[in-house]
């Protein structure tokens, strides 16, 4: 910052200050980084020929990196030559980005109006309660993350629960902590609910 | 094989027909079997394709696989029973199969030759199973149109949607007929968008064919983000082609040669089945250079929706389209002056373009005289919430609530009191019991407070309480709006802070004053269609339900036992057992008791949480407005919660 | 009076979508009727403008011609008749058509209206009484004229943190009213995209990428979104209290310069009408403020010219590189720095006059007047907000001295007035001190479009040929077309000249140059206008004047063009003082004291935000630009 001084005796202002670089990581994690960015180039060059394939793109780079850091906002920002904010304001509208890491699992609750009327809010309730944490946040040991979801169009199984991309369907609160255990056993949660 | 002429058409057709003719129910002794297993979403959460894998698997390992086929089918629309398994010939209607149900059904129906009973369907008036469609009260009182083709074809196979006369009518259109004429004919038929809005299709298309600019383009909305609805996505996984073929015929009529579907990320089998449609249809040569050997080009190409409701909005969608945020713009200009990239565009939604092949098929007339006479053709709805059969229904427009609700829907689970169907999703509003025999159009629906909207339909029972409701269709919109416009931003979070205010049992007697106000200005000032109708749900209820918001504000009481900080839980002093479960279950030491002495609850304390209801051996705990408990007495059942006794004890 | 307010022509903004502005359209006139008046108005013009053309106010707030026509803020709702249907619509983007009915002031728009500014003022603080912008906010104004007394919507308030870790701007999240002017600016007429709407919903926020600090982004410092803001939301950062605590201070030595653009626009801040000379008076306040000298900064545009056309006529010898780029507008040098760094070295090397300024001032003057330097305080009182970004570079300090200690802008120092009560317009005329209050006509142009190049070429016109240049030539150089050329020969050999105001222009100028077209000079300026529109000068928004337009430049420019033509001396080199500086100080030009004093150097910054990506490539410093993952 700079520093201002009324006695004019302030010599040299320092410019304003920069994030510092963290400290370097193992060269293994390294190794994946750069094989993550090299499959960003490969989907930039699939999409940049195309009008307007900025969504696709940033969907693709969350497929990659699991979420969408602000480096690989910039980066793809410069890659298609489009200001960073522009890149920055469409990940923040669209609910489907995420700007922080998830948690292994993503338990999502529909919240479309057919759920709701059938006790989707209390499973939600249940599911924060037992997870300790609030929708949107992940649990401390990065397992779950709780979302609310919108309408998956599955109304007749109403409500719905879903963990990653397994739906379970007519659920209630009473079954949230089972699901929770199927997926801390590391199972795959491939029995369903019914 | 390329398709340069109808008669190419043709074989295709009669090379797929004689599988199509069985699956309609003719016995043209095939010799074959075919299983058409559901593979629409509901049905595939449910595991539809587990079951269709074991199938395969069985008959591969007794040997039937030569005579007999597995084929997956879009939605039948019959979710509520899913996933659904039909046998061909025969037609019969499997319900709700498992995959451990699948050795069975190959023993006996494909081996042993006869029909598993206890997979049919159940009418649970008659006490009797029904082994096929035609006996299933939910199917006889539809018209299906649009979705004709769902449940009949493979959606992954193009030709067995041109048996069904798939791309006839865009080969006629091409080769035979002036662009003029054809929008003529779609003006004629009198199909108005199925959107929401429902606004003329052809003038729409004359008006964007008038354009004197070029490129233009063709968008398809696939955005359907009303909570509940579900119709577009079952067309999309069910019969993609019809959508490919329409969106063709308008470009041939628009003068554009590229089109663009905008589809919900959401919606992955839907996405898929389009993209399998149209490289299909490119190999086919019915997209891409030179269709029908003339030098008309159509081209299209999929963008992806990332979450966003407005992008249903036709100016977001299109923002959204050229990878921006999806903010909506004012109009004019239309989108038909100035769209993607400032050119002419037609947007047209899924259901819309899905009825444009039929009218051009059977005929503008034939189309005309069906429905009421401002709304012609059926639409589609998604029934869900409150009701027996959930699921996707079709009928002609002008089919009255009833018929849906309580012919085709099956009425309200457990005898419980119908009290409100909601249509039109965020944008519509909750239509009371009085207007059940109301003859369904886009006018009527208007009339009654709601709108057509895409089609949801969420039946609501006396156990939701309607303050509840338009607080949670405002935490959607709100939480949907794009920011842009103040009466939307800034506007519906007011009307949000005021309905959540009212729920929270802190509600004033003006409030209600100013809740319509608001409303009023924020209809009347909002930029877009989102921002217009956003008060709807607010508006309905507080035109239909007053007392219910009166309840909360000046008793502080929801009579339909649903707003948590209205509530109050008390021990039944009669049926509690005194074993002490309940405050063990507490989590904030609101329980008291001793041994052999009742429970008590300390209102001040509770937190409304029901783990003590849940956990109660004897259901002594009961739920009410307190001094609601008392008066009523034996009757605070009726403010009971949601449904069954774990949802009452949770809600 | 002769406020040209509102429809004197926008700056050049690349405009799509909209068809009226096309030339090559042919001009179509249509009637209709506003509150029962007919007005004609040209076809495809929004209802707001012909309506305002008409002299029929209809209030507005996000609205700014040309540069934001959105229909956002909802707050220019009029009633408008189609096939007898009456819906509300935004005037500003609802196109005027024959025969159409509209009404302004009807019920329900008056409760509309006063509905969406209730709703705005809802979700804000309303701490007019300590804002920057109280008596001069639009918001201010219009819930005055609505007449809003209670605001009866209540609920969720956001309270954001104010960011200012910059020392040129402060935005405060919980004054701004989503109008978005400042990122349509920012992104139409600078190009420079620093703002876009983040997130949704009640949510939404106007701001840089990432919500970080303007520091943190490729923000040039111009501060026109300042100008754009209706609301205390963007301001500049005051500095008004250090130079207040310098002022009473006896140790100090107070000198303050003020810019060429200072003396035409102050004025406007005590009611004269915009073009009003006031440097007199300007002088008069300074003195009565207590500051010990009171100098023009005008005296170093003198030298300025002086080192720079030397510099050009070296550059033209073949020893560097050519088109040689101005380098007083210190946005533009941070522009170049983030955006074309490969234009650095074209930079010239001449620190803007305000620093030669500073570093003379504790330099010559120390030694001139005996005092000791560590005592001098320089006070700079710019139009310009970047300059405070510029008094801050670690470049700009001599020895162990900063070149210029504080910098005001206009609006500042209006605000020191009306702080010491002094009744500005009846102050004496007063004139600067000397030695570094003489200047030349051309230091006086300095302040707007062409000036710079003008007076340099004046000057070297003079170095090569001995003769003057006959001065009218060169008035194609000003002027508000945002892109200028022209050609002059010097010696035989013709010099083509370009000239670029916005860097929306300037951005048009370098792709130009990128491509390969040559030119030998070329003068670039961050801000529409020159300073006469920059970053620092007075907004508009008080009662009395609440047509908010960003056209007052030209009547600021004629009036600098005034004080040129008025002046004796109209050539830096005739200014007998800056010759005396190179006798009795620095020598001569591109001398070795000048070099060191008054030249200075450039970094690139790279145009992305300031990142972490050492994550992947391990340590790294250096600049954004470089740390873009080579993958």
């Amino acid at each position: 910052m700079a520093e201002h001084n009324v006695t004019g005796q302030t010599i040299i202002v320092q410019e304003l200050p920069f994030k510092d670089v963290p400290e370097k990581k193992d060269l293994l994690q390294e190794d994946h980084r750069s094989k993550q960015f090299a499959d960003m180039d490969r989907v930039i060059r699939l999409y940049a020929g195309e009008r307007g394939q900025l969504i696709r793109i940033l969907q693709k780079a969350q497929e990659i990196f699991g979420y969408l850091p602000e480096e690989v906002q910039a980066y793809i920002a410069e890659k298609l030559e489009i200001p960073v904010s522009e890149v920055n304001g469409v990940v923040t509208f669209y609910s489907l980005f995420a700007t922080e890491p998830k948690g292994k699992y993503t338990l999502s609750v529909c919240m479309g109006t057919a759920c709701y009327v059938k006790g989707a809010q209390a499973l939600m309730d249940a599911l924060k309660e037992e997870l300790k944490i609030d929708e949107g946040e992940t649990t401390p040991d990065g397992v779950f993350t709780i979302k609310s979801t919108r309408c998956v169009g599955a109304c007749g199984l109403a409500p719905i629960l879903m963990a990653n991309e397994d739906v379970y369907g007519k659920a209630s609160p009473g079954e949230i902590k089972k699901i929770i255990q199927t997926c801390r056993k590391g199972e795959s949660v491939d029995h369903k609910k019914h | 094989m390329i398709i340069k002429s109808i008669e190419d058409l043709k074989r295709v057709k009669e090379k797929y027909e004689p599988l199509i003719k069985q699956r309609l129910g003719h016995r043209n002794g095939l010799g074959l079997t075919q299983i058409m297993v559901c593979s629409g979403t509901a049905c595939h959460s449910s595991e539809s394709q587990e079951v269709r894998l074991q199938l395969e698997q069985e008959l591969a390992r007794r040997g039937l696989e030569e005579q007999t086929r597995v084929i997956k089918t879009g939605c039948f629309g019959f979710c509520q029973y899913g996933p659904i398994v039909m046998v061909h010939p025969g037609g019969i209607f499997y319900c709700q199969v498992r995959p451990g149900d699948v050795r069975e059904l190959v023993e006996k129906h494909l081996i042993g030759g006869q029909v598993l009973e206890r997979l049919l369907y159940h009418n649970d008036s008659t006490g009797k199973r029904t082994p096929t469609i035609e006996d299933i009260h939910f199917f006889q009182a539809q018209r299906r149109i649009v979705l004709r083709n769902c449940g009949v074809i493979n959606p992954e196979e193009i030709g067995e949607y041109i048996a069904r006369d798939g791309y006839f009518a865009l080969a006629d259109v091409i080769l035979h007929r002036k662009r003029e004429e054809v929008i003529e004919m779609i003006k004629k038929s009198g199909l108005r968008g199925r959107g929401g809005a429902g606004f003329p299709t052809g003038r729409k298309w004359e008006l964007t064919a008038a354009q004197d600019i070029q490129p233009k383009y063709v968008v398809c909305n696939a955005d359907e983000g009303d909570p509940g609805a579900f119709m577009d996505r079952s067309i999309l996984e069910g019969d993609p082609h019809s959508v490919l073929e329409a969106m063709t015929i308008a470009g041939y009529c628009i003068g554009a040669n590229q089109g663009f579907i905008y589809v919900r990320a959401e919606y992955p089998i839907a996405v898929e089945r389009l993209e399998i449609a149209i490289e299909q249809a490119r190999a086919a040569g019915l997209l891409g250079k030179g269709l029908f050997g003339t030098d008309f080009d159509f081209d299209l190409s999929l963008r992806f929706g990332a979450g966003a409701f407005v992008c249903g909005e036709e100016t977001a969608l299109l923002h959204s389209i050229m990878g921006q945020r999806g903010e909506p713009r004012p109009r004019p200009p239309y989108p038909a002056q100035e769209g993607l990239w400032g050119k002419p565009t037609l947007i047209n939604n899924v259901e819309t373009f899905a009825n444009v092949t039929v009218i051009l098929r059977e005929g503008w007339e034939w189309y005309q005289g069906q429905g009421t006479s401002t709304s012609k053709g059926s639409k589609v709805f998604s029934l869900a919430g409150k009701i027996n059969n959930t699921g996707l229904i079709e009928v002609p427009m002008g089919t009255t609530l009833r018929t849906i609700i309580f012919d085709i829907g099956g009425g309200i689970p457990g005898g419980r009191q119908f009290k409100a169907v909601q249509t039109g999703g965020p944008s519509g509003g909750c239509i009371p019991a009085k207007y059940l025999d109301l003859p369904i159009d886009y006018e009527s629906l208007k009339e009654a407070g709601s709108m057509m909207g895409s089609g949801g339909m969420i039946v609501m029972d006396e156990g939701d309480c309607m303050v509840d409701i338009a607080r949670f269709y405002l935490q959607f919109s709100q939480d949907e709006s794009c920011g842009r416009c103040t009466p939307c931003r800034v506007g519906t979070k007011r009307l949000l802070d005021i309905l959540t205010r009212i729920t929270e049992g802190q509600g004033e007697m003006e409030d209600l004053e100013m809740l319509e106000e608001l409303s009023y200005d924020i209809r009347d000032a909002s930029l877009c269609g989102l921002g217009q109708t956003a008060p709807n749900p607010v508006l309905s209820t507080l035109r239909y339900f007053k007392s219910e918001y009166v309840a909360h504000v000046r008793d502080k009481r929801c009579p339909a036992g649903v707003c948590k900080a209205l509530l109050h839980y008390t021990v039944d002093e009669d049926k509690c057992i005194a074993c002490g479960l309940c405050a063990k279950a507490c989590a904030v030491q609101a329980i008291t008791g001793a041994p052999k002495q009742p429970y008590r609850i300390d209102p001040e304390k509770c937190t409304r949480c029901a783990a003590c209801v849940a956990k109660c051996p004897r259901q002594a705990i009961q739920k009410g407005t307190g001094k609601d408990v008392a008066v009523l007495g034996g009757e605070a059942g009726i403010y009971a919660g949601a449904g069954g006794a774990e949802n009452r004890a949770t809600l | 009076m002769e406020e040209k307010l509102e429809y004197t022509p926008g700056p050049v903004v690349r405009k799509t979508g909209q068809l009226y502005d096309n030339p090559e359209k042919e001009v179509e006139k249509i009637k209709f009727t506003i509150d029962g008046r007919e007005v004609t108005a040209v076809k495809g013009m929004s209802v707001l403008e012909a309506a305002r053309l008409a002299g029929i106010e209809i209030p507005s707030l996000c609205y700014l011609r040309h540069i934001n026509e959105t229909g956002s803020c909802r707050v220019c709702l009029v009633e408008v008749e189609v096939k007898g249907t009456k819906t509300l619509q935004a005037s500003c983007v609802y196109p005027a058509s024959e025969g159409l009915v509209v009404h302004t002031t009807s019920p329900r728009v008056r409760r509309v209206r006063k509905t969406m500014v209730e709703l705005l003022l809802s979700d804000l603080h309303r701490e007019c009484t300590t804002c920057i912008r109280n008596l001069n906010c639009e918001l201010q104004n219009l819930a005055d004229s609505l007449g809003i007394r209670n605001i009866k919507y209540t609920g969720e308030m956001k309270n954001l943190e104010v960011q200012n870790e910059n020392p040129y701007i402060v935005r405060d999240y919980n004054k701004c009213i989503k109008c978005r002017r400042c990122e349509a600016i920012c992104s139409k007429v600078q190009e420079i995209n620093v703002y876009s709407a983040l997130y949704r919903n009640y949510d939404t926020i106007i701001a840089p990428a990432f919500g970080q600090d303007l520091s943190r982004v490729a923000c040039i410092a111009c501060g026109q979104c300042v100008l754009a803001c209706p609301t205390g939301s963007l301001v500049e950062k005051e500095c008004i209290e250090s130079v207040w605590e310098a002022l009473e201070d006896p140790d100090k030595f107070v000198v303050v310069q003020t810019a060429p653009s200072i003396q035409v626009t102050l004025g406007e801040e005590f009611g004269f009408p915009v073009g009003s000379v006031v440097t007199g008076k300007l002088v008069a306040a300074l003195q009565r403020l207590g500051f010990d000298r009171v100098f023009a900064t005008d005296f170093t545009a003198d030298l300025t010219v002086m080192e720079e056309a030397h510099e050009l006529l070296e550059r033209l010898e073949g020893r560097g590189k050519l088109p040689l780029l101005t380098s007083c507008c210190p946005g533009w040098v941070k522009f170049a720095e983030h955006f074309y760094p490969e234009y650095l070295e074209n930079l010239s090397t001449c620190k803007s006059p305000h620093e030669m300024f500073g570093a003379l001032a504790k330099t010559y003057f120390a030694r001139k007047e005996g005092i000791n330097p560590e005592k001098i305080v320089v006070v700079a009182v710019m139009p310009c907000t970047a300059k405070k970004f510029e008094a801050a570079r670690r470049e700009m300090g001599t020895g162990q001295y900063k070149d210029v200690d504080w910098v005001l802008t206009t609006r500042e120092l209006a605000r020191m007035i009306r702080q010491a009560d002094i009744s500005f317009p009846d102050l004496q005329e007063e004139e600067y001190d000397s030695p570094m209050g003489t200047s030349s006509g051309a230091g006086a142009i300095f302040g707007s479009t062409g000036g710079v190049l003008e007076a340099a070429v004046r000057t070297a016109y003079y170095l090569t040929t001995g003769e003057e240049a006959d001065l009218p030539d060169y008035e194609e150089l000003r002027g508000f077309s945002g892109l200028k050329e022209a050609e002059v020969f010097l010696k035989g050999r013709k010099l083509k000249l370009a000239i670029a105001h916005g860097t929306g222009n300037a951005r048009v100028l370098l792709e130009r140059i990128r491509a390969g077209e040559s030119f030998d000079f070329v003068e670039i300026m961050a801000c529409p206008g020159g300073c006469v529109g920059g970053g620092g000068q007075p907004i508009y928004g008080s009662r009395e004047r609440k047509v908010v337009s960003l056209d007052y430049r030209h009547n600021r420019a004629d009036a600098l063009g005034r004080i040129d033509a008025s002046k004796t001396l109209r050539r830096a080199h005739e200014n007998p003082d800056v010759l005396r500086l190179y006798k009795e100080f620095l020598g001569q030009p591109l001398g070795e004291l000048s070099r060191k004093l008054l030249h200075t150097s450039y970094t690139p910054r790279g145009k992305l935000p300031v990142f972490q990506f050492g994550e992947l490539k391990g340590k790294q410093g250096g600049q954004a630009a470089e740390n873009i993952p080579q993958v």
